[in-house]
């Protein structure tokens, strides 16, 4: 390929003088890499469209019960869910207070004394922790809480299920955020004469409050969809549980699983109903973390 | 032994700051208890089921609770054969849309496309899950009748099978591996670029030449995280793949993975070492899954060209 002209030729001009096969080549790749875009986002379409339209046919036609009542026995139309909703957000809310508590402190511990010689150990720790499957999870619980009948299957059992599984996401975040603070902020307030802890108090953290926030959120986004842990450790229930210890507890992803092996249509469109919920609250979330974020930067 | 090197560095260190440091060691602390408790739970909650089977437990073929004779093997056939499958379906897709967002798209449609890809996997596995049942299977399931009535090769369709999962999977793991196939996409230098396409290389051939082997490490600790997830993976799975007792014969046929067997059996568990046995595989599982992710992080650090920190 030889350029006798002083002036660099233009695209087309070396394109021309591609040979047939390097062109048709890089046209197939191209057209492959568009089709395969195409394939990865055609599963997303159908999945939302079918949540949403067989979700807001169910909601609608069973509103407003489908949020205040309890489940129908099989074969009576009508009914809702509202006992899982409520176990749900009682579960998410056990699992935030401890994810929190030993995720920021991990994260606190990962970030600001980093110099110490187990944060290594409690990094990779950390990390470990972030593949472990849900499921196993589930089973340390069900152990430790269930199997020992310290809780017996209960509220309690699944919240300490999902707030372990949230634990590597909030301390990954945390420590991340952390790191973002400027060094010389820390050394302003050493500087006045505060105490380390007092600087990581009243200092660093409030700087870093509405990152922490986004991990946090994010953490209950990606557990509110778990029921794997929950079958061994809240087991389930279509009652209101009036005890967060040895009394199974409904939640919105159990049961939309137990209404999916339904043979009963009306249960099936409920498993839909509630699907399109738990999508809506994750998605929500969602918002909140990029909104959150969005004003951080 | 802690307080030589949490001591401030201040010579008069204040007594809030012992506490805080204790209190923070403390949690952190819980963390490396947590890791340790999952396997001594697990062990000491499977150790019936293991010790009853022996050797077995592993290498027998023949899971059979109403006889007492528990073997894993056909379970941990079906979590590699699902995992592996959805892999092969999973990644020229993950790489395409990595690609086409990194270098073919313009800036207007690469942030949609790349937000769109990551919703993927905000969906709940029971979501999928349920969408497989009402609508993968079907297709399925039709696609395996025509092909019966073709070739006459005796498959049953049932739409409950390991090609039903293996779709399902693959849809949940590809953003987890496009993503970060993106990301060091994206810290692939430009020079890489700007030299091929110096040597008079086309679109595709700077990306075959410049910017896949300079990435390839990225894309395949990627991959391995995304197998993680395969075996982990636990509520679609167990909704469309049959749960089945036995080895699957041929891509659609009926079987079980690891995480199915323990979510779908375990209501039905009544016998302690029953109970014992499922356990014992989710310690398998736990082992797995420790096991790949350690790999994974490993391959990505001897992979990665010098100076290219992930």
């Amino acid at each position: 390929m030889t350029v006798s002209s002083k002036a660099p030729p233009s695209a087309r001009a070396l394109s021309s003088k591609l040979s047939p096969t390097r062109r048709f080549q890089n046209n197939l790749m191209l057209g492959l890499i568009v089709l395969g875009t195409l394939v990865v986002l055609l599963p997303l379409f159908l999945i939302f469209g079918y949540v949403l339209i067989k979700g807001f046919t169910a909601v609608i036609d069973g509103f407003p019960t489908f949020f205040t009542q309890l489940p129908k026995p099989i074969g009576e139309t009508g009914g809702g869910i509202a006992q899982a909703i409520v176990g749900s957000l009682i579960m998410l809310a056990i699992a935030t207070v401890l994810a929190s508590l030993i995720g920021i402190g991990g994260g606190i511990f990962l970030a600001e004394y980093a110099e110490h010689r187990l944060a290594n150990l409690v990094r990779i720790m950390s990390d470990v922790l972030t593949g472990i499957p849900a499921i196993v999870v589930g089973l340390v619980v069900y152990v430790m809480l269930v199997q020992s009948k310290i809780t017996g299957y209960s509220g309690l059992a699944g919240g300490i299920a999902l707030g372990l599984i949230m634990v590597p996401i909030v301390v990954r975040a945390t420590e991340e955020v952390l790191k973002l603070i400027p060094t010389t902020i820390r050394e302003a307030g050493l500087a006045l004469g505060l105490p380390r802890w007092k600087v990581i108090l009243s200092i660093v953290l409030p700087s870093a409050r509405s990152g922490i926030v986004t991990g946090l959120t994010l953490a209950v986004a990606r557990v509110s969809g778990e029921a794997a842990p929950l079958i061994f450790t809240s087991l389930g229930n279509t009652f209101y549980s009036n005890s967060l210890v040895q009394n199974p507890m409904a939640a919105l992803p159990l049961q939309i699983y137990e209404y999916s092996k339904s043979p009963a249509p009306e249960q099936v469109s409920l498993a839909w109903a509630g699907s399109l919920v738990l999508v809506f609250i994750i998605f929500v979330a969602g918002l909140i973390a990029r909104i959150a974020t969005r004003q951080r930067r | 032994m802690t307080s030589t090197t949490l001591k401030p560095k201040r010579s008069r260190a204040s007594g809030g700051d012992a506490i805080f440091s204790y209190v923070i060691l403390g949690l952190a602390m819980l963390i490396l208890l947590v890791v340790l408790s999952y396997f001594v739970l697990l062990l000491s909650g499977g150790i019936q089921g293991l010790a009853a089977s022996g050797i077995s437990f592993i290498t027998g073929t023949t899971w059979d609770p109403a006889n007492g004779v528990y073997s894993a093997f056909p379970f941990i056939v079906g979590t590699l054969i699902t995992a592996i499958v959805a892999l092969v379906l999973a990644i020229p897709l993950a790489l395409a849309s990595a690609l086409f967002i990194t270098e073919y798209a313009p800036r207007w449609l690469s942030e949609p496309v790349g937000y769109l890809v990551e919703l993927l996997a905000a969906i709940p596995s029971v979501v999928y899950g349920l969408w497989g049942i009402f609508v993968l299977l079907p297709l399925v399931r039709s696609f395996q009748l025509w092909f019966f009535q073709k070739t006459n090769i005796p498959w049953p369709p049932a739409g409950y099978g390991v090609m039903t999962a293996s779709i399902l999977l693959a849809i949940m793991i590809i953003p987890f591996i496009a993503s970060i196939s993106r990301d060091v996409i994206r810290l692939v230098p430009n020079d890489q670029r700007e030299a091929a396409y110096a040597l008079g290389a086309t679109k595709w051939e700077v990306i075959r030449t410049g910017i896949l082997p300079y990435a390839r490490a990225g894309i395949f600790g990627g991959i391995i995280l995304g197998l993680g997830r395969a075996i982990g993976e636990t509520l679609a799975v167990t909704m469309v793949i049959g749960n089945v007792y036995k080895i699957p014969r041929n891509p659609f046929d009926q079987g079980a993975t690891m995480s199915s067997i323990i979510a779908s059996q375990f209501s039905e568990a009544t016998d302690p070492r029953f109970v014992s046995s499922l356990i014992a595989i989710g310690l398998l599982m736990l082992v797995f899954s420790v096991v790949v992710n350690y790999a994974a992080s490993v391959i990505i650090r001897k992979l990665t060209p010098a100076g290219v920190r992930l």
